[in-house]
Formats: structure tokens, C-alpha cells, sequence
């Protein structure tokens, strides 16, 4: 039997979502994606981090059923995307990067309206339940087009929630999102990975794929390039360094500081300490004190956290 | 087999009420405007010209304008509802919704030409309503009638759900309701019998397959047109086949919908 990659992590079962082969090319020419392979595990958060143009939107639009893809499968919970897209579409629901939204509907309206359109019977109980929690119900009689934008965004959320899909897809969702909105999406975000709900989202921001997910794929030009867990990701590519700008120029790095992955410029008199996100912050102060007691002196100091441009340059790099 | 002759009755209900809830939201233009036009084509074709017209077949000119009339507004109607329902998400890109959702290329046809034609209906059976008040009109054929009206309701919000993804813009949306079909309808036999027309004229109208769809109608309700109603019924199924082959052909090849 061969064995696949998700039975070495913790999540033994069959993956909810099975991408492989996958490409797209547009009508212009241009290849959005190329031979994405890529498993999805029942109940994770998964964050796909890339650029604009990375081709995210492409990819959760193939799975969802609104973009053609030239070759390649996807299964959903274990149904082909094209064979079977009654039963794949039933499992999954969408909140789109643009928002999207009837004008002259209800609030109410078109939250049932999502639910019967994805083949269920009403249910008033859930849609209350729904508004509720997205703090929607007062204006559940308000026409569409009389809300803000934060407030049409949480409709979109409802939405993609009223027919309780299995899979939720939210492409860029705080992109130019109120504070108050991004708290509560987060919030509801994990509440529904804590029923079993597996959320997808993209995103552009580092700090945002940290703070959510359980792991992490990288997509760049159309290319997956890496998937990891999140921790391991960070590990390996969330570098942060320390910078001391000295007084005095130092000939070589003292003995007393061998503990900690120091560098030296060639001048002497810049320091620097590289050091991975999450894991190590502890060990500043320290550094700090230590090159105190030694009599060192400097003038400026700095941090750095690598962005996501640095990312793709360390992998670049490792690959070629 | 027999699960996949299954329908997606909550999918399919849910655009037919989001349609249906459309209309009801202009339901003041959408009821009384035609309502004003047959008022209008009465006073100005039935009350002025009528009485110089005579008798057509055998039946009164304010009579004989009613059929015409209804198809008139049916054809319009039938067209931009369609038209406007599908046109409407792709514009504001609620489509999205409609493409993700479990439901088959068919049923989204069959729920938005439903909504169409049910509208379209309902209104060709108000201006009937209303024109009665001007012309007593005795329909020899009701079941005929009332079967070739939600016909042509259906061909026609066909064509309409085309335009709809075919425009990519309103005025498209506009264009071949305001330039083809309204033209053809004028000419096409509703204010006049075609065998009152000079040779050429007559000859040019037999191109123009409203004539066919007019006398058609006209036939379940005096028993007589100006071509005979199986002539009619083929052009109106050939109609329907053609539209129903496009719109196959759209979902196929996601023409316009997906990239
Ligand atoms: N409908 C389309 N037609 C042609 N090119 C497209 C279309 N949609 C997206 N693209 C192009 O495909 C690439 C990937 O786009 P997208 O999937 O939206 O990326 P992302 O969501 O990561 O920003 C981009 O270069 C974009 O310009
Ligand atoms: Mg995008």
C-alpha cells in the first residue's frame, strides 16, 4: 500500500480536501497554476500564503466550482469536484475575496436564500443562531446596499455558513477589515474548527498565517512551494534578527558570548543576532545584559522579522 | 437513473423565490405599465382606427389587435425578466454563488426561465383581463390559449436567459429586445392581418417568424391566422429547440460564466 503523507502527521484519517495535478491557465496565456498536488486535513486551519497573483483566488476557485481547471483532480470529502459536484459543493462553503452582495435584498433574505440554493430545507433556528453570533440580527429587515462594508462582509460570512458547510473557504478575509470585524472572525474561526469545520484561508500577511493556522502552504507564480505545520514553518523560515549599531568597533566576537548565533560585520562595529520567531525572543535580554557586563557599549539597536519576500528568497535559494 | 432525473427542489425554489421576490418589489411598474400600453393601443388603434378598419376573419378590430397585443408584451416581458435575472449576478458578481452551488445547469435555467415566463404570463392574462373591458373577446380555444402563451413565455425567457450572459453591459442588454424584436413584433402582424399587405410586403413578412408566432395565437382565440396553426406550432418549437441548444451549449462550455 503506499503510503501517503498524511498518515505520518496527527491526522490519520483521509484528507477532506485531495488536490492533484492541478493546472490553470487563463484564457491570456497566463499560468495561474501549475501541477498543484496538495491534501487538506479534516478540522485543520489551513492558511495558503502568497503574493498577489500567487494564484490563491484561482485554486479555491477551481475547488468551489467557478473556475474550469485544464487538468488535474479534486476530491472533497471524497467526491470528485466535477463527477460528483452536488455532494462536493453541498460540503463546502465560500467567502469570496470581493464582496459580493445583492443590493435591494434582506439581510434575512439572502442569508436563506444561500441555505436553499446549497439544497437545504429552511431552517430559521440556524440563521437566527448565525446572525447572532455575527452580530447581524438587528439589522436582519436592512436592505443590502444600506450596510457598510464590515457589516456586507459579515453577510458574506453568513452567507457561506447557512447551508453548515463541512469546508469553509475565506480568501483574503481581512483584507481591509475593521479590528472588531477581525477579532470576531477569528473567534468564529475557531469555533468552527473546534466543531470539526476545516477553514482554508489566504492570505498575504505572515503574521496572519501564524496567528491562525495549523499549517501553512506557500504559493508563489502558480507554485506550491512548501507545506508545513505551522511551527515547523516558522522555525525554518521565521528568522528575526537583532541589530547593534556600536560605539566602539570589536575586533572579534568575545568568547563570553559563544552561546548566541552572533555575527560581526567587517568593520566591527555592527553586531548581529539571528534568532528564529517565537522560539528564542527569552534569550534578548540576556544577550543584552551579557554584552552590558562586558563593557559594550552601542549607540542604536533593531529588530527585523523576515517578510515574506525574504521568505521566498531563502527558498528560492535553498531549491536552486 | 432515476437519481439523477432528481431535482434540486430547495436550489431551484430558492432562484425562483429570489425572482419572484424581484417582481413583487416592482410589481407597481411591472402590472400597471402593461396594463397603461393595452389601455393606450386601445384608444389609439381600436377607438381612432378601428372603426375605419372593419372586420378582419370575420372578428372585430378591437378584437382582432388582442392576441397580438398579449404577445407583444409577452415577448418583451418575457425577454428582459430573463435577461435582466441572470445578467443582474453576473454584473454585481453574486454569481459566484450560483456557480458554487450544488445545483445543475438545468435547474438554474429551469428556475430562472420559470420566474421569467411566470411573470410574463401573469401579464399577458391582465392585458387579457384588460382588454376585455374594451372588446368583449370570445376565445374559442382557452386551454389552446392559455397552453401557447406559457410557450412562448418559456421560448422567449430562453432567449432572454441568453441575452442575459451573452450582454456585457446594459445597453446590450437592451439591444436585441429595443432593435429586433420589437421592430419585427410592429411588422409582424399584431395591428394588421399580413394578406392586407401588397405582394412584396406580404412575401418580406412570411421571413419574419413572428407572424408566425402572432397568427399562431391569434388562431386559439378565433380559430383562425394568417398561416395555419401547425405552421405556427413548428416555428415556435423549432424556437424553443434552438434556445434550449444555446443554452446547453452555454453551461457546456461555460461561456461567458467561467473562466
Ligand atoms: N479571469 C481571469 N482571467 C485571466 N487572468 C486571471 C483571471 N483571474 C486571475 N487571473 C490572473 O491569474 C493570476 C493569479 O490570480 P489570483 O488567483 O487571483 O491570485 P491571488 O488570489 O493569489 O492574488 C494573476 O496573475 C491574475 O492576474
Ligand atoms: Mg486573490
Amino acid at each position: 500500500m503506499e503510503l501517503r503523507e498524511g498518515e505520518f502527521d496527527d491526522f490519520p484519517m483521509t484528507p477532506i480536501i485531495s488536490i492533484s495535478q492541478l493546472n490553470k491557465t487563463y484564457a491570456s496565456g497566463l499560468a495561474a497554476l501549475r501541477n498543484i498536488n496538495l491534501d487538506i486535513h479534516q478540522g485543520e486551519i489551513f492558511a495558503l500564503l502568497g503574493p498577489n497573483g500567487a494564484g490563491k483566488t484561482t485554486l479555491i476557485s477551481i475547488v468551489c466550482g467557478i473556475v474550469t481547471p485544464d487538468s488535474g483532480s479534486v476530491r472533497v470529502g471524497g467526491q470528485d469536484i466535477i463527477r460528483d459536484y452536488r455532494a462536493a459543493r453541498a460540503m463546502i462553503g465560500l467567502v469570496p475575496q470581493e464582496l459580493h452582495t445583492d443590493m435591494f435584498e434582506t439581510v434575512w433574505d439572502t442569508v436563506r436564500f444561500s441555505r436553499g440554493l446549497f439544497g437545504l430545507p429552511g431552517n430559521p433556528a440556524h440563521i437566527e443562531r448565525l446572525l447572532r453570533e455575527l452580530s447581524l440580527w438587528n439589522k436582519r429587515k436592512l436592505e443590502i446596499m444600506t450596510l457598510s462594508g464590515g457589516m456586507k462582509r459579515r453577510v458574506m460570512i453568513a452567507k457561506a455558513l447557512a447551508h453548515e458547510p463541512r469546508v469553509l473557504f475565506l480568501d483574503e478575509p481581512t483584507a481591509g477589515v475593521d479590528v472588531e470585524l477581525r477579532r470576531d472572525m477569528w473567534a468564529l474561526v475557531r469555533q468552527l474548527r473546534d466543531t470539526g469545520v476545516t477553514i482554508i484561508l489566504t492570505t498575504h500577511y505572515i503574521e496572519e498565517a501564524e496567528e491562525m493556522a495549523d499549517r501553512i502552504g506557500v504559493i508563489r507564480s502558480g507554485e506550491l512551494m512548501l507545506v508545513k505545520p505551522k511551527a515547523e514553518l516558522m522555525k525554518t523560515l521565521g528568522k528575526r534578527q537583532l541589530t547593534l549599531h556600536l560605539l566602539e568597533p570589536l575586533e572579534k566576537i568575545p568568547g563570553e558570548l559563544s552561546a548566541w548565533n552572533l555575527a560581526l560585520s567587517n568593520d566591527g562595529s555592527v553586531l548581529e543576532y539571528t534568532f528564529n520567531a517565537g522560539q528564542e525572543q527569552t534569550r534578548v535580554p540576556a544577550l543584552l545584559r551579557c554584552v552590558h557586563e562586558l563593557g559594550i557599549e552601542f549607540k542604536d539597536l533593531s529588530t527585523c522579522q523576515s517578510s515574506l519576500e525574504d521568505i521566498f528568497v531563502t527558498l528560492v535559494s535553498e531549491r536552486s | 437513473m432515476m437519481r439523477r432525473l432528481q431535482l434540486n427542489r430547495h436550489s431551484m425554489f430558492a432562484i425562483y423565490r429570489f425572482e419572484m421576490m424581484r417582481f413583487r418589489r416592482t410589481l407597481w411598474q411591472s402590472l400597471v405599465a402593461p396594463v397603461i400600453t393595452t389601455v393606450l393601443y386601445f384608444v389609439v388603434f381600436g377607438a381612432a382606427i378601428g372603426p375605419r378598419m372593419g372586420e378582419i376573419d370575420g372578428v372585430g378590430y378591437g378584437a382582432f389587435i388582442v392576441p397580438g397585443l398579449i404577445m407583444l408584451s409577452v415577448f418583451t416581458e418575457s425577454l428582459n425578466n430573463a435577461a435582466f435575472g441572470i445578467h443582474m449576478p453576473k454584473f454585481t458578481g453574486t454569481i459566484y454563488e450560483i456557480l458554487s452551488a450544488p445545483i445543475s445547469a438545468f435547474e438554474v435555467v429551469l428556475a430562472y426561465v420559470g420566474a421569467a415566463a411566470t411573470k410574463s404570463v401573469l401579464i399577458g392574462l391582465i392585458i387579457l383581463a384588460t382588454a376585455n373591458l374594451f372588446a368583449p373577446i370570445h376565445i374559442q380555444n382557452p386551454a389552446a390559449m392559455v397552453v401557447y402563451l406559457m410557450l412562448v413565455a418559456v421560448a422567449f425567457s430562453l432567449a432572454g436567459f441568453i441575452i442575459g450572459i451573452w450582454a456585457r453591459g446594459f445597453e446590450e442588454l437592451q439591444f436585441i429586445p429595443m432593435l429586433i424584436v420589437m421592430p419585427l413584433t410592429f411588422l409582424g402582424g399584431v395591428f394588421y392581418s399580413i394578406d392586407i399587405l401588397p405582394g412584396l410586403w406580404r412575401t418580406l413578412s412570411l421571413f419574419n417568424p413572428i407572424v408566425y408566432l402572432v397568427s399562431g395565437y391569434r388562431w386559439t382565440f378565433y380559430g383562425s391566422g394568417d398561416v395555419s396553426i401547425g405552421i405556427s406550432l413548428a416555428v415556435l418549437l423549432a424556437f424553443l429547440t434552438i434556445s434550449l441548444g444555446i443554452v446547453w451549449w452555454i453551461f457546456r462550455t461555460g461561456y461567458r460564466l467561467k473562466s
